[in-house]
């Protein structure tokens, strides 16, 4: 299957799996300087691409084809984008797996965790949950298939936005210089900045733990608090998530960067993310049932605070928002007492991680 | 001893010995260690970029240490010329500094005269002095000293001298994949990676080598074991290069990197003590020493490289673990580790391990007194740490064969990429390890050396380690059947660990618990002055020396056990 590549004399591909509103806009920013070969699971979405140029409706760059095989995208490209929703991540990595080779580059844009549960444990017998029970979407890749190069994309970035060419920028994440690099060099261009970062492991959880303080930014919103709440929950909420990732094994300084407090600005005041909008919804008075009950996916958030509360028991530290909000979520907590709580928590210093 | 160890007779792989590849390496001994002064300086002036001004740096900082090193910590292997080597160094760098209208070009020309010399005088000392017959005659006394000795020991009566009853492969078992590793040194190349605990190790594992019935492995031996008589003829028997560790600078540590790649390329099986140096707290090695390592990962791509895809190319890792009783350097290694941890709460008293009568006294103990070793051979890995099958195909997970060019591969072409290499390093370093682990073999010692200090520590709850070493002996007494007790807790949990790979028990371990108490007491650091852990007159378990205590019980920390306590 490698010969195939060997013998190309001509540019290969660059593979986009996945053709969500991020999978599409990555494609699309791709297609401006290489080919794009994408995978969509349905032979009309990929007759679609192939013959009108969108998907779902949306314009796409006429330079991206579309395949239904795994195994012909893979043998096509040597870089890959993974470009899908968390909770189909380890299903469409291992439909991949069989094809995917050492030498294959891989770059997820997957915002979340994935649990491994024991036999016969589910989420109502598991309380606790230790550090190698958590997997990032990177070490899913590495665990699952035989790519090692792999690098992850996060960072402020609204599909909207992106597919109207307003500027923007994203950090690229690896251990390998070589996927930093590479990633820079198809995704850069005037109006997007590509930053890169070596911290691969603190880069995802930073975009993971932002999604909690956006559940708590769209509560205070639900409650009509005003922008100094606002503020306060973004600063104590940056503490957080630094804590976290340093227990969960990223860096604090990633956590200070564009997938970090970056993204989590963006988020915090972006009422049409799903996260704020559970929040909001949840301080209006419905329950987590009524909201999910009208959602078509889950808000990511929800799984992190329980994902993470879970690992508290176990790592030994405090995360006050986390643990109020699994109470709200889970437990009935009310999100005035919430709020209350969180007021009397006994933070006594500002900043106590640098 | 062992009801199912069975003994076997290895036929050599290649009986020829001039098809030996460190016998070949010899013969071109000159040749290659002119190539690798060449090598080491090519590397050495990518790494600064042809820049002169940084060379020069370089060139300074290694003749100061140098200079520095020759003062304050001469050894008596150290060669005579040194003095006057560094002096004419200094002398032309003091030239080539004083001739102010040299341009950039010459300049950096000058200088790569004074590191060729260097690097050509590294080169020279890291290269083994291998000699087939001092081989051979290394072998024999070995395997017939010890077995003379041992017999003497064992078999009662007159003659018991020329008895064969007993060979040295009685009391030191071979077990794991020793027809793998054998099928697999005639098609590509091995390094094998033991666990290191004692000085002893290098000439157990030569013996162990040679009795599976391989060619010698040349492995990097620490300078300071030249300094003893007995090691120096040993090592240099064994096929070892010299690793000076009191060498730091840019110029040694890339040349010893050079020669090791090289070799490897050139076939020789190699041996890396891949933590460096001896465990000093009797842990088995959890951060091991990549610079080595490394070597292999580069030989590896550099045969890929060079077209050589197929098994004769291949590069197999194999670890290794050497199981005891008793390691002779426990008491200084434990003092070492201890001072370094506790700085200031700990202070050591000495007692180095280090001449020849020392060493010899051991050996004749070892070999008349019943404490027994075993050496487990473990899986070979390819360099990315993939299983290999016995044809040296690399398999995934699922059993799946792996390509492992692809690992170096981008755009369909093998690539150098210092950065990925040093990641690909640190992923084998960390298999390496979880490979230790599942093939390390438990001792009756080792288990009750960990559950007496697990106990000691659990009733002393309040206390760390540095108090619990200072209690009077009194206090550290543990009741007998408390004791067993835990200890089936502790061993329950091993069986069940074995069960799903996780780690190896010696087949004493299913004998009833008071046997294995017995035999674990009896064997628990034997031949220490001071026991690490006895039974009393009221037939309580009470130690003589709690650190030592503390060593044996390490060598099964890293597996979870503590949370039975």
């Amino acid at each position: 299957m490698g010969m195939a590549l060997k013998n190309s004399s001509k540019p290969q591909p660059i593979g986009v799996i996945g053709m969500g509103s991020f999978g599409t806009a990555i494609a699309n920013m791709l297609a401006e300087k290489s080919e794009v070969m994408v995978y969509a699971r349905k032979q009309e979405v990929v007759d679609e691409i192939n013959t009108q140029h969108s998907a779902s409706g949306k314009t796409l760059n006429p330079k991206i084809r579309a395949t239904f095989s795994p195994e012909e995208l893979c043998n096509s490209c040597g870089v890959l984008f993974l470009m899908v929703p968390s909770a189909a991540f380890l299903e469409v990595t291992r439909t991949f797996a069989p094809f995917l080779h050492p030498y294959h580059l891989v770059i997820h844009g997957t915002k979340g965790l994935v649990v491994k549960l024991g036999e016969g444990e589910d989420w109502d017998t598991v309380k606790k949950l230790r550090r190698n029970q958590i997997m990032t979407m990177s070490e899913v890749i590495i665990q699952e298939t035989l790519a090692v190069r792999v690098g992850c994309l996060a960072g402020p970035n609204i599909s909207k936005e992106l597919s109207n060419d307003q500027p923007a920028a994203t950090v690229i994440a690896s251990k390998y210089n070589e996927v930093v690099q590479e990633g820079q060099r198809l995704l850069r261009s005037e109006k997007f900045q590509v930053y890169g970062n070596f911290d691969i492991i603190g880069v995802e959880l930073s975009g993971v733990l932002k999604n909690i303080i956006a559940i708590a930014a769209g509560a205070l919103a639900g409650l009509g608090l005003g922008e100094n709440a606002k503020g306060l929950l973004i600063s104590r909420g940056m503490v957080e998530m630094a804590h976290l990732s340093k227990a969960l094994g990223g860096t604090v300084s990633s956590v200070m960067g564009l997938a970090g407090i970056g993204d989590l600005v963006t988020t915090c005041n972006s009422p049409d993310s799903r996260n704020f909008t559970v929040g909001y919804r949840l301080a209006k008075g419905e329950t987590l049932d009524q909201i999910l009950e009208t959602m078509e996916e889950v808000a990511e958030g929800v799984n992190t605070v329980r994902i993470v509360d879970a690992f508290l028991k176990t790592a030994g530290i405090r995360a006050p928002i986390t643990e109020n909000l699994h109470r709200v979520l889970f437990e009935d907590l009310s999100i005035e007492e919430a709020l209350q709580f969180l007021m009397k928590y006994p933070f006594s210093v500002d900043v106590d991680f640098v | 001893m062992e009801e199912n160890y069975i003994k076997h007779q290895y036929a050599p792989i290649l009986p020829k010995k001039d098809e030996w590849p460190v016998v070949k390496l010899a013969r071109e001994r000159k040749e290659f260690v002119n190539k690798v002064a060449v090598l080491s300086e090519e590397r050495i002036l990518d790494l600064i970029g042809k820049n002169p001004e940084i060379l020069k740096e370089e060139l300074e900082t290694t003749l100061y240490r140098e200079k520095l090193r020759i003062k304050q910590n001469p050894w008596d292997v150290d060669p005579d010329d040194e003095g006057p080597f560094w002096g004419e160094v200094k002398s032309s760098l003091l030239q080539i500094h004083s001739e102010v209208s040299l341009t950039k070009v010459k300049k950096l020309e000058a200088y790569k005269v004074v590191l060729s010399k260097i690097t050509s005088r590294y080169s020279e000392e890291i290269a083994s002095n291998f000699k087939a017959t001092h081989y051979k005659f290394t072998r024999r006394v070995v395997t017939y000293g010890f077995s003379r000795l041992l017999n003497a020991a064992r078999v009662k009566g007159f003659g018991s001298l020329f008895s064969n009853q007993y060979t040295l492969q009685d009391k030191i078992q071979i077990t794991g994949q020793t027809a793998q590793i054998r099928e697999l040194a005639t098609k590509g190349t091995i390094i094998m990676v033991p666990t290191h605990f004692s000085n002893l190790d290098s000439v157990l594992i030569g013996w162990i080598i040679s009795v599976l019935g391989m060619p010698p492995f040349i492995y990097g031996a620490g300078l300071n074991l030249f300094n003893i008589s007995i090691f120096a003829y040993f090592m240099n028997a064994l096929g070892a290069y010299k690793v000076d560790r009191r060498k730091k600078n840019l110029m040694y540590l890339e040349t010893l990197k050079t020669y090791s790649k090289e070799a490897i390329q050139f076939g020789c099986h190699s041996l890396f003590f891949p933590g460096g140096t001896r465990s000093r707290s009797g842990i088995i090695e959890s951060k091991l020493k990549l610079g080595l390592l490394s070597t292999a990962i580069e030989a590896q791509r550099a045969n890929f490289e060079q077209g050589i895809s197929d098994v004769s190319g291949k590069i197999f890792i194999v670890p290794v673990t050497i199981n005891y009783h008793f390691v002779l350097e426990a008491p200084s290694l434990i003092q070492d580790y201890l001072s370094q941890t506790g700085q200031e709460r700990y202070y050591k008293e000495n007692d180095e391990f280090s001449n020849s009568y020392k060493i010899s006294k051991f050996l004749f103990k070892f070999f008349t007194k019943g404490s027994d070793i075993s050496v487990s051979i473990g899986r070979a890995m390819d360099v990315m740490g993939n299983y290999v099958d016995q044809d040296g195909k690399s398999l995934d997970k699922w059993g799946r064969e792996v390509n492992t060019e692809e690992y170096f591969m981008s755009n369909g072409k093998v690539t150098v990429d210092a950065q990925r290499e040093e990641e690909y390093t640190q992923m084998l370093g960390k298999r390496i390890v979880e490979e230790f682990h599942k093939i390390n073999r438990v001792f009756s010692s080792h288990l009750v050396a960990f559950v007496a200090f697990e106990l000691i520590q659990t009733n002393n709850a309040k206390m760390d380690l540095f108090d619990l070493i200072r209690l009077p002996q009194e206090d550290l007494v543990v009741g007998y059947e408390e004791f067993k007790a835990a200890c089936q807790v502790a061993l329950d949990k091993i069986f069940e660990l074995k069960a799903q790979g996780k780690i190896d028990a010696a087949p004493h371990l299913y004998r009833s618990m008071d046997e294995i108490i017995t035999h674990g007491l009896e064997n628990v650091g034997m031949y220490h002055a001071k026991r690490p852990l006895i039974k009393n007159k009221e037939g309580n378990l009470a130690t003589e020396d709690m650190s030592l205590l503390y060593f044996y019980h390490n060598r099964l920390h890293g597996y979870g056990l503590e949370k039975l306590f």
